[in-house]
Formats: C-alpha cells, structure tokens, sequence
C-alpha cells in the first residue's frame, strides 16, 4: 500500500486546498494519471499517482485544506 | 530553441485556450523550454477554482446584453475580466528546468510585469499577502496560473487602456472590492500594445536568461 502524501510546494507553501479528484475510491489508475488537483491563492496544481493500482481510500475531500507532507489518498499498488 | 513568443493579436478567449493548450504540450513535449502568449480578449469574465457564486454581480441578461460570455476555467484565484483594453500573456514554462516553487514563480511574474511598467516610468509595487502588480492601492495587473507536471499556463492581465476598467464593476475582482487602474490612467494617454509586449517579453528574458526567438502567428492561424 502505497500513500501519496501533499509534497512541498516551493517556499512559504504549507497548505493546499483540494479542489478536485480525478478518480473516486475503489478505481483503477494508471502510473502518472492525475489523481487530484489542489489549489493555493492564487496557483492550481495537479498531482500524479507515482504507480498503477486501485484508489483504497482518500483522506480529503474536495473543498478541504491539506497540510504539505499528510497523505491524501491511499493506493493499492498492482503486483 | 529554448523560448518562444507567440502573438495572437485580438482573439476569442477560447480560441486563445485551445492554442495554450498546444503550447502546453509542445513544451510537455521538450519542444521547446518556454513559451510566452501574447493576446488581447474580447470581453469576458473567467471563474477561477477560488471563486464564489458572488462574484459576478450583473445579472446574465446584463451580460447578455453586453456580449461577455462566462467561462470556468482551471486557474487559481477568483473572478476576472479580460477584455481588449487589456495585455493578456501567458507564460508556459517548463518549471522543471527553472524552479520547483510556485510562490517563486508567481513573484517573479510580478517582478517581470513591475519591471516592464517601469520602462513607461509607472511605479508600480506588489501588496503583502495580495498576488497582483498594484500603483499605489489599485491594481494595474492581475495574475492567476495553474502547474500540470510543474508545466505552467493561464497567467496575467495588464490594464493597458482604461475604457475597459468600467467592466470591473460586473463583478468583485478576486473576491474583493478592489479599485482597479490602467497604464493609460497613470500616463495620460495609453502606449502602444507592441511596446507593452516588447517591455514585458524583454523582461521575461531577463528573468529566464533565454534568448527569445521572435516567432509571430496570425490569429487566423491559431485553431
């Protein structure tokens, strides 16, 4: 089980907003598909998954702020 | 060849989006590092992630009325206009080859716009904890960008002309009852649209420290 934390963002970012999900729990994804998109004031961004597998749970949903470094979903990853 | 300029000239904001979106690809696709866009807008207001119901005070008949169509895109921030008073330019870099840090790169967009106004000797400043480029307590140019793979696109407005700042009044630009100016308002009359694009491409390239390879497209030719 693999969990995809918020990385760091450059200086003076410490929190995103998680603006929307690509995928919902339980879906196959691919390595590089976009998971989520996040935001800050003024930037969106996106995060790919770092490996093909099915989405076992996600930790924030849309419209909540998550701190860099806590995980944002989990991931099965694909023998 | 490391950086392009492209000059769309007068273009609908769609049509503006889909040639942002080659770009975009072409320098996914190591084409080239960079990009800057040039463009002006026909009238009309973009929603970004951060914007609430609201934001946009006319009603859609009013808007109707007016031509100015509605558009939700993938950018951050909040409510803007963008019409053909305004320089529109969006930078499209591969961030991979520059810096890894979005507030690194949202500064240096307004450090760019700031240094391009002080060739027309309008001084201009940036607010603490407010993203934008602002004479005084107005705001001369506004900036909202979305990162895909740390590949940048959407950007910034510069009010070049003022006849178009009346249009701020249909909505509450970013979220906030914020007082808008133009360069023409600082300066008494309004400089060319080619010398505002020379001026801030000249300051891009300082930033990047790219040489820039003048490569123009006729709107007709962006699909």
């Amino acid at each position: 089980m693999i969990k995809v934390a918020l990385p760091g963002l450059g200086e003076g970012i410490e929190k995103a907003t998680v603006t929307y999900w690509f995928f919902q729990e339980g879906e196959k994804v691919k390595e590089k598909d976009d998971l989520v998109e996040l935001s800050t004031d003024k930037a969106t961004f996106n995060l790919p998954s770092p490996c093909s597998g099915t989405l076992v749970e996600i930790f924030f949903r849309e419209g909540d702020t998550v701190n860099v470094g806590e995980a944002l979903v989990a991931i099965e990853e694909e023998q | 060849m490391q950086f392009r300029v492209f000059d769309l000239g007068l273009i609908d904001f769609s049509r503006a989006r889909d040639f942002q979106q080659e770009a975009f690809s072409r320098v996914k696709d190591n084409e080239f590092k960079a990009a800057l866009i040039f463009c002006r807008h026909y009238p009309v207001i973009t929603l970004g992630r951060n914007a609430e119901e609201c934001a946009v005070l006319a009603s859609s008949d009013e808007l109707k009325a007016k031509g100015i169509s509605i558009y939700e895109i993938e950018r951050g921030g909040s409510v803007t206009y963008h019409g053909p008073g305004q320089l529109v330019v969006y930078p499209v870099f591969n961030l991979n080859y520059f810096k890894k840090d979005v507030n690194l790169f949202l500064r240096s967009l307004e450090v760019a716009i700031i240094a391009a106004l002080a060739k027309f000797s309008i001084p201009a400043n940036t607010r603490e904890g407010l993203t934008g480029v602002w004479v005084e307590n107005k705001k001369i140019a506004s900036i909202g960008i979305a990162i895909r793979n740390w590949i940048t696109y959407h950007g910034l407005a510069i009010n070049v002309k003022k006849d178009d700042l009346a249009n701020f009044s249909l909505i509450r630009p970013c979220g906030m009852d914020i007082m808008m100016t133009a360069m023409e308002t600082e300066l008494g009359r309004h400089p060319s649209f080619e010398l505002v694009k020379m001026a801030v491409r000249e300051s891009f390239l300082n930033l990047t420290n790219e040489i820039g390879v003048d490569y123009n497209i006729k709107q007709e030719t962006a699909r």
